[in-house]
This record gives C-alpha cells, sequence and structure tokens, in this order.
C-alpha cells in the first residue's frame, strides 16, 4: 500500500525500531545497574524510585528542548526516538513499580504501598516539570 | 553475560513498545493518552505472569531477569507518563491529567495482581 509519496511512519521504520531497541538496551542497562546497586530499605524499592525520578527529569528537560529546537529534522526525530523513546524509556519503568505496589500490598504494608505510590507519582510529576522548566529556562537565556 | 541479555531483552521491549505505541496512536487521536496508558497496563500485567512463574512454579530467575526485568521493564515506561501528564495540566487539562497519572497506576498494580493470580491459580 505504501507509495513513494506516503513514507513508513516512524514507528514502521526499520532503522528508527532498531535506534529505539539500542536506545532501549542502554537505558535497561542504567536500569538494572541501579538495582544492583541500591537496596532496598525498609520495603522501599529505591533503585526503581531512582530510576524513574531521575528519568522523568531527564525526558522533561530532553523533549522540551527538542520541541525548543523548532521543526522536528530527521535528526531531532532520531535524537527523540533514541535518548527519549529509546534510553529515557528504558530507563524508567511503571511494571516493576505496579509489581512492587502489589507486593508491599499483598505483604501486609499497604502503608509502604501508598506512601511509595504518592513519592512516586508526586516526585515524577514534579521532577518531571521541574525539566521542562529548566529546558524552557535555559532556552530563554540563550 | 546475563547483564548483557536483561539489557537486550529491554531493548526488544523499548521497540516493542515503539511498534505499539505507534500503532494505536495512528487509530486514536485523544487528548487523553490512552497508547502510554494501554503499553504500561499490559507491561504491568505481563510481569504479573511472569513473575508468578517465579514465586508460584519456582520458575527459573531467566523469567525474573530477562521477562521481568528486561523486557517489561523496557517495554513500560515512566518516564513518558509523566511528561504526558505535565502536558495535561500545561493546556489547562488537570482533571485528565489526574485521572492518567492516577488511572495508570490503578490499572497498573490491578493489571499486575491479576497476571500474579491467574499464574497463581494454574
Amino acid at each position: 500500500m505504501s507509495t513513494a509519496s506516503s513514507p513508513r511512519p516512524p514507528y514502521a521504520t526499520g532503522s528508527l525500531i532498531a535506534l529505539v531497541a539500542l536506545g532501549g538496551a542502554v537505558g535497561t542497562a542504567g536500569r538494572y545497574g541501579l538495582a544492583l546497586a541500591l537496596p532496598v530499605v525498609g520495603g522501599w524499592p529505591v533503585a526503581t524510585l531512582t530510576a524513574n525520578l531521575l528519568g522523568a527529569f531527564l525526558l522533561g528537560l530532553l523533549t522540551e528542548a527538542l520541541v525548543r529546537r523548532g521543526p522536528e529534522t530527521t535528526g531531532l526525530l532520531r535524537l527523540r526516538l533514541g535518548l527519549g523513546t529509546g534510553v529515557l524509556g528504558g530507563f524508567t519503568t511503571f511494571s516493576s513499580l505496579a509489581f512492587e505496589i502489589e507486593r508491599l500490598v499483598s505483604g501486609g504494608t499497604a502503608g509502604v504501598a501508598t506512601a511509595y505510590a504518592a513519592v512516586t507519582l508526586l516526585g515524577g510529576f514534579l521532577a518531571c516539570f521541574a525539566g521542562i522548566w529548566w529546558a524552557a529556562r535555559r532556552q530563554a537565556a540563550a | 553475560m546475563s547483564f548483557v541479555l536483561v539489557c537486550l531483552a529491554g531493548g526488544l521491549g523499548a521497540a516493542a513498545r515503539f511498534v505499539t505505541d505507534g500503532a494505536i496512536r495512528a487509530r486514536r487521536r485523544t487528548a487523553f493518552p490512552w497508547a502510554t496508558f494501554a503499553v504500561n497496563v499490559a507491561g504491568s500485567f505481563l510481569i504479573g505472569i511472569f513473575m508468578g512463574i517465579v514465586l508460584f512454579h519456582d520458575g527459573a530467575d531467566a523469567w525474573h531477569l530477562y521477562a521481568a526485568t528486561g523486557f517489561c521493564g523496557g517495554f513500560t515506561t515512566f518516564s513518558t507518563a509523566m511528561v504526558e501528564t505535565v502536558r495535561l495540566v500545561q493546556s489547562d487539562r488537570a482533571p485528565l491529567a489526574v485521572a492518567n497519572a492516577a488511572g495508570t497506576l490503578v490499572a497498573a498494580v490491578a493489571a499486575s495482581a491479576v497476571g500474579l493470580a491467574i499464574v497463581g491459580a494454574l
């Protein structure tokens, strides 16, 4: 069905899918590295929390910085997909967060589960907002 | 060696997310970020299945390392969910932002519990 005048969208383009996979492998290395380095403290999955808050900040920063560069060129698209969708998407995780909360609730520590969920969501929102704000400020100053 | 395989599984998960997310977005253009929601809830269901195999059926470490930490971790994303939540707030859709953040979390935890329960019942 595809014709010369209608190129494949990025999500159906082999080289871009490979780029996201490469970035995702790098991001997973960072996330798994943190999991090996940081212990669970008082029931709190510190490694997942660290990866998610740091990744939310960095993706906010990256997204806003790229948006402010103007119309998306091929180079900017590759940066967004490789670093954003790939590295930072792979660095952060929602499945571990969900599983950890389920285990905390099932384990009879609903208080820790609630606190962990609240700190992750509120902290992640604020971290992401801070990243966006910082990128906007830097661009305005430049 | 296992470290490299975890990373490769994460890369595979990220690629699967990119394709799934793009295919959903091409069909549904809504203010609410359904694509990320669907990916995160589906990945949370899968991690429940994989970890259930480890917890209830003495599954090999590979299920934990490659399927759960690697693939599910790379497939799901917290950072994108947060960027989309902030963008909803910035476009004066605060109720949708709260629904997205809280709704994804509740649905993901429930999906994880269902995955675990299914494997636990087998």
